[in-house]
C-alpha cells in the first residue's frame, strides 16, 4: 500500500511542477504589476511551440528525387537528407536528439522579448483599469495567441521526442533502499521535477539576494512608497513581466515530451493555474508553488481506481472542488494576504 | 446627568490590531439630541472608534449599545436600519449614478428595508421618494446639480451630497467623520449652519473633527481621545481648560 | 398608469420589436436572412441580455454562465423525451431548472467578490462540464450528446394519444418549429426578455444593482443587504441563459456538453463587451455581430478570397489571399480575438459607446435637431 501511495505521490509531482511554474509567473505578474493575466497560459504554450519550431529547423531535410533509384513500386525514389547531420555530422545528430532541452537556450530570449513587448505594448495601459478589464484584454490576447499558433502549426498535437538517453524509467524504489522494480518513475518526469525546482529556487534567490529583487519585493509590498523613493519601478516591473514570460516559456518547453503541445494547451493550463494561484493565495509566491504541487499530487491521487470507486468522477473535478472549498472556507487562500483583490 | 437620556453607549471597548492597542477601555455615553464631538491628535483612534460603532470593525472586547440594542456583532446594514447613518472621511458615494439617484437610494432603504425585489416597478413611479430627495437636495443647496454624475462633483459637493444621503434617512444617530475636511471656509460655514439646523430637529450626532471652530460651534459635549484612550470628557468649556488636553495636543505624540 | 413606461423606454422597446421582427427582411441583403442564423441571433441575444443583467448592472463578472445555458439545453431535451414534444413545457422546465441551479451556485459564489467570484464561477462551470462528460453520462449522454429518439416515453403525448413516425421534432401546439416559425418563436422570447430586462434596468431594484457596482460599501452602510440583490441578479441571468439554452434545444434538439465549456462562457462575455456593458441594446448587438461574422467569415475559403482579390496583380493577389485566409474560415476566432482586444483597449464601452461618441460629435457640430441620447435609440 505504501508503494502505491508513494507512486501516486511521484506521479503528481511533474504535473504539480508545471502548475507551480505557471502559477509562479502568474503571481509574479499579479504581485508586482497588479495585473490579472489571462494570457499567461498562452505564454506557456508559446514556449512549447518554441521547442516545436527548434525541432522543425533541426530536422529540416533536403528532398531530392533520384531518377536512377526506384522504389519497390517502380516510382523514382525520394532521397531525404537531414541538413544538420549533413553539415555537422554526429554532432548534428546529438543536436537533434537533444532538441527539447536545447530549445531552452533559444526560448529564453524569445520569451523575454515577447514578455517585454506585451507589457510595453498593451499591459501597461491597463495598470489603472479594473481587474475585469485586465481579464478581458488578456483573455483576448490569449485567443489571438492560440489562433496564430493554430494557423501556423495546425490544430493537431505535435509530439516532441525526448532525448533517447533520457527515456525509460528510474528505479526510485531501489535508490531508496526498497525492493527493486516496484517504484519506477520515468526519467524525464524526474528531470522535469528537478528542472522546476531549479527554476523556482532561482526565482526566489533572485528576488531574495539581488538589489533588483529587493526593490521588486518592496514594490510588491507597497508600490507607492517605492515610487516615492525615486526608484524607477516601472522599468523593473517590465523586466519582471519578461521574467514571468521566460519562466512560463521554459516550463512549456520542458513539458513538451510529456504532453504533445497543441494550440489550446495554454487555455487548458491557464484555468487550472488560476485555480492554483487562488488556492495558494493571490499574490503569494510560496503559496503558488505549494498549491501547485499540492493540487498536482491531489489530482494524481484522485485518479486512482480505488478513489474513483468511492467518489465517481472525482478525478475530473478534484482541483475545482478544492478551489471552491478553499475559497469559501479560507478566502485568502493558503498563504494569501488580506484584502488582495477583493471587491 | 440623567442616565435615561443616553442613546448610544460604547461600553469598555478595546480594539487591538496585532500588538497595537488602537482603542483601550473606551467608555462613551452619547445623550439623545446632543452633539458629541470626539477630538484628538492623528492616530488617536477616532476613526477606529467610528468603525467599531458602525459595525465595520469588531471590537476585541466590549460592546456598543444603541437605545437598548446591542450593535456589536451586527452587520453594517442592520445597524443602519436601526437608525444610524454615517458620513465618511473620504466620501463614499455612488460615483456612477446621478446626484438625485444617490439621494433616492438611502430614502428607498429607509422605506423598503434591507432587501426588496421590486424589479417590475418603474423608478419613475416613485414620485414620493423623488420629491423627498429633491427637497433634501434643496436643503443642502444642490438641487441644480441633481442630474450630474456624482463622481464629477467637486470634493466639497460630494461631502454635502453624502450628508444629504444620510439626512434623508432621518437617522436617530448621525456619525460624521470630519465633515468639513477639505472644504473652503464658505462651505464649512454653510455646513455648520446645516448641521445646526438638524440639531434643532433633535437628531443625535457624533462628530469627529479637527477644525476647532467647527467643534466649538456645534458640540454640546466633547471627548478627547489620545493613543486609544479617552483622556478628557465634558462640556466644551471644561475641555478647553483641561491641562491634559493641552498636553496631548501640544506636547503629546503627533 | 402613465408612469408604467416612460416615452423614451416605450420608443426603445417598440423600435427594438420592429427591428427584431423585420430581421428576415432587412438582413436579407446582408446574406443573413435565413432562419437558421436568425434563430441563433435571437438565442444568443437572450443569453447576452441576461448576462448583462448580472455583469452590466452589478459588475460581477461570471466566467461560468455557459453552465446555465447547457443545463437549460439538457432540461429542455429531457422534457421533450419524457413529457411532450411541445416547446412550452420544455421552456418552463428549463428556466426553472437553470434558475434553481443558478440559485445554488450563485449562493456559494457570491460569498466572494472580484476576481475570486470570477474564479469560483469558472470552477463550478468547469466541474459541470467535466462531470457532464464523465459520471453524468446517463443524464447527458456524454460526447454523443443528448438527442430525441422514437423510443422516448413522452408520457404527456402518449396520454393525448399522439403517435409519431420518423425523427421526433419539437412542436408548438402541434406545429413544427422549423424555419421561420422557429425564428418567430425565438424572436417572441427575445422581445419578452428584452422587455423584462428593460423593466429591471428602470426599476428601483435595477438602480440598487447599479449602486452595488458603483460602491458596495456605501450600499451596506446605507442599510441594504447587498447579497440578496446580487443573488437575484445572478439567478435572473442564469434563467435567461437557461431560456436561451432551451431555445437552442428547440431549434436543434441535440444537447452536448461543449455548450458548457468555459470558452462558451467567454463568448457571452465577448458579446456583452463588444456591444456595450450595462446598456440594454448593446449586448444584443454584440451577440448579433459576433454570430453574423462567425457565420460569414467561417464560411469563407481560399477560392472566395481569390475571387475577391482578383483585381490585384497576380503576386499581390496571392499574397493577400494567404494573409486574409488566416483570418477567415477556421481562423475566424483570430479575427474575433483581435477585434476583442482592440475594443477593450480603445472602446471599453463597446459599440454603444462608439455610437454615443459619434452622436455627441454630430450634436456638437451644430445639428439643431434635439435628439434623445444615443443609448435610447434602437441603434443597429
Amino acid at each position: 500500500m505504501f508503494e502505491v501511495i508513494f507512486l501516486q505521490f511521484l506521479n503528481g509531482l511533474d504535473k504539480g511542477a508545471a502548475y507551480a511554474l505557471i502559477a509562479l509567473g502568474l503571481t509574479l505578474v499579479f504581485g508586482t504589476l497588479g495585473v490579472v493575466n489571462f494570457a499567461h497560459g498562452a505564454l506557456f504554450m508559446l514556449g512549447a511551440f518554441c521547442a516545436v519550431t527548434v525541432r522543425m529547423f533541426l530536422t529540416m531535410e533536403t528532398v531530392t528525387i533520384d531518377p536512377e533509384k526506384l522504389s519497390p513500386w517502380g516510382a523514382p525514389l525520394e532521397v531525404r537528407e537531414p541538413l544538420v547531420q549533413a553539415w555537422l555530422g554526429d554532432f548534428g545528430a546529438v543536436l537533434v536528439n537533444y532538441s527539447v532541452p536545447l530549445s531552452i537556450l533559444i526560448t529564453i530570449p524569445i520569451m523575454l522579448l515577447v514578455g517585454i513587448g506585451l507589457e510595453r505594448g498593451i499591459i501597461k495601459h491597463f495598470y489603472k483599469r479594473s481587474h475585469a478589464e485586465q481579464i478581458l484584454v488578456t483573455f483576448g490576447l490569449a485567443i489571438v495567441a492560440q489562433e496564430v499558433i493554430k494557423s501556423v502549426f495546425g490544430p493537431n498535437p505535435i509530439p516532441q521526442p525526448m532525448p533517447t538517453d533520457l527515456r525509460g524509467a528510474a528505479d526510485i524504489g531501489a535508490w531508496l533502499g526498497m525492493q527493486a522494480n516496484v517504484i519506477t518513475y520515468p526519467v524525464w518526469r524526474l528531470i522535469y521535477f528537478i528542472f522546476a525546482g531549479v527554476v523556482i529556487g532561482g526565482v526566489f534567490a533572485f528576488l531574495q539576494f539581488t538589489t533588483f529583487g529587493m526593490v521588486v519585493r518592496a514594490g510588491m509590498a507597497d508600490r507607492e512608497t517605492v515610487g516615492l523613493l525615486g526608484i524607477n519601478i516601472d522599468r523593473r516591473f517590465t523586466i519582471m513581466f519578461g521574467l514571468a514570460a521566460v519562466v512560463a516559456g521554459m516550463a512549456g518547453v520542458m513539458y513538451t515530451p510529456l504532453l504533445p503541445p497543441n494550440y489550446h494547451l495554454g487555455m487548458d493550463f491557464l484555468v487550472l493555474s488560476f485555480v492554483v494561484v487562488v488556492v495558494g493565495g493571490m499574490g503569494s509566491l510560496p503559496g503558488a508553488v505549494a498549491a501547485g504541487f499540492l493540487l498536482g499530487i491531489l489530482q494524481s491521487f484522485a485518479s486512482m481506481n480505488q478513489v474513483k470507486a468511492i467518489f465517481p468522477g472525482i478525478d475530473q473535478i478534484i482541483i475545482y472542488l478544492v478551489a471552491v472549498i478553499i475559497l469559501l472556507v479560507r478566502p485568502r487562500g493558503l498563504m494569501g494576504r488580506r484584502g488582495v483583490m477583493e471587491a | 446627568m440623567e442616565k435615561s437620556n443616553v442613546v448610544l453607549h460604547v461600553a469598555d471597548v478595546h480594539k487591538r490590531f496585532g500588538g497595537l492597542h488602537a482603542l483601550a477601555d473606551i467608555d462613551l455615553q452619547v445623550e439623545e439630541g446632543k452633539t458629541h464631538a470626539i477630538i484628538g491628535p492623528n492616530g488617536a483612534g477616532k476613526s477606529t472608534l467610528l468603525n467599531v460603532i458602525i459595525g465595520k470593525l469588531a471590537p476585541t472586547s466590549g460592546q456598543v449599545v444603541f437605545d437598548g440594542t446591542v450593535l456589536t456583532g451586527r452587520k453594517p446594514y442592520q445597524i443602519n436600519q436601526l437608525g444610524i447613518a454615517r458620513v465618511f472621511q473620504t466620501p463614499e458615494i455612488f460615483a456612477d449614478l446621478s446626484v438625485l439617484h444617490n439621494v433616492m437610494i438611502p430614502a428607498l432603504a429607509k422605506r423598503d428595508g434591507m432587501f426588496k425585489l421590486n424589479m417590475l416597478r418603474s423608478l419613475d413611479s416613485e414620485t414620493g421618494i423623488r420629491a423627498e430627495a429633491e427637497h433634501m437636495l434643496e436643503d443642502v443647496g444642490m438641487i441644480t446639480r441633481r442630474e450630474m454624475l456624482a463622481g464629477s462633483l467637486s470634493r466639497g459637493d460630494k461631502r454635502r451630497m453624502e450628508l444629504a444621503m444620510c439626512l434623508i434617512q432621518h437617522p436617530r444617530l448621525l456619525l460624521l467623520d470630519e465633515p468639513t475636511a477639505g472644504m473652503s471656509r464658505h462651505d464649512t460655514n454653510t455646513t455648520i449652519e446645516l448641521l445646526k439646523k438638524i440639531k434643532s430637529r433633535g437628531m443625535t450626532k457624533v462628530i469627529i473633527e479637527h477644525d476647532m471652530h467647527v467643534v466649538f460651534s456645534l458640540a454640546d459635549k466633547i471627548s478627547v481621545l489620545a493613543q486609544g484612550r479617552i483622556i478628557a470628557d465634558g462640556s466644551p468649556d471644561e475641555v478647553r481648560g483641561n491641562p491634559k488636553v493641552q498636553e496631548a495636543y501640544l506636547g503629546g505624540a503627533h | 398608469m402613465t408612469t408604467f413606461m416612460s416615452r423614451n423606454d416605450l420608443f426603445l422597446f417598440l423600435g427594438f420589436t420592429v427591428v427584431v421582427l423585420a430581421m428576415p427582411i432587412w438582413l436579407a441583403p446582408f446574406g443573413a436572412g435565413y432562419p437558421d442564423l436568425l434563430q441563433r441571433f435571437m438565442i444568443f441575444g437572450i443569453f447576452a441580455v441576461g448576462f448583462n443583467i448580472l455583469f452590466g448592472l452589478t459588475g460581477y463578472l461570471s466566467f461560468g454562465h455557459a453552465a446555465f445555458f447547457g443545463v437549460g439545453s439538457y432540461a429542455a431535451v429531457w422534457s421533450f423525451k419524457l413529457l411532450t414534444l411541445d416547446a412550452i413545457p420544455a421552456m418552463i422546465f428549463a428556466v426553472v431548472i437553470s434558475g434553481l441551479f443558478a440559485l445554488v451556485i450563485g449562493f456559494l459564489c457570491l460569498r466572494r467578490s472580484g476576481i475570486y467570484f470570477s474564479i469560483l464561477t469558472l470552477a463550478f462551470a468547469q466541474m459541470s462540464y467535466n462531470l457532464a462528460y464523465s459520471v453524468l453520462t446517463p443524464i447527458t449522454n456524454g460526447e454523443t450528446g443528448l438527442q430525441l429518439t422514437l423510443a422516448d416515453s413522452r408520457v404527456l403525448d402518449a396520454a393525448m394519444g399522439q403517435t409519431f413516425s420518423g425523427q421526433p421534432v419539437p412542436t408548438l401546439l402541434g406545429q413544427q418549429l422549423g424555419g421561420y416559425a422557429g425564428f418567430y418563436f425565438c424572436a417572441g422570447f427575445l422581445i419578452l426578455a428584452f422587455f423584462i430586462a428593460q423593466r429591471i434596468a428602470g426599476s428601483p431594484f435595477g438602480m440598487m444593482l447599479k449602486a452595488i457596482k458603483s460602491n458596495q460599501t456605501r450600499m451596506q452602510f446605507t442599510g441594504f443587504n447587498t447579497r440578496p440583490y446580487a443573488l437575484s441578479a445572478f439567478v435572473i441571468s442564469g434563467m435567461y441563459a437557461g431560456l436561451a439554452g432551451a431555445l437552442l434545444a428547440v431549434t436543434d434538439p441535440l444537447a452536448g456538453a461543449e455548450r458548457m465549456q468555459w470558452t462558451a462562457s467567454g463568448e457571452v462575455v465577448l458579446m456583452t463587451i463588444l456591444g456595450g456593458v450595462g446598456t440594454l441594446v448593446g449586448p444584443v448587438i454584440g451577440a448579433w455581430i459576433i454570430k453574423y461574422f462567425e457565420n460569414i467569415l467561417s464560411a469563407l475559403n481560399d477560392n472566395i478570397l481569390a475571387r475577391f482579390w482578383s483585381f490585384l496583380p497576380e503576386g499581390a493577389a496571392d499574397f493577400m489571399v494567404t494573409i486574409t485566409s488566416k483570418f477567415v474560415g477556421d481562423g475566424w476566432h483570430l479575427t474575433l480575438g483581435l477585434a476583442f482586444v482592440i475594443v477593450v483597449i480603445f472602446l471599453p464601452g463597446g459599440i454603444m459607446e462608439g455610437v454615443r461618441r459619434i452622436a455627441a460629435a454630430f450634436r456638437r457640430s451644430g445639428s439643431s435637431s434635439a435628439k434623445p441620447s444615443a443609448r435610447t435609440q434602437p441603434a443597429e
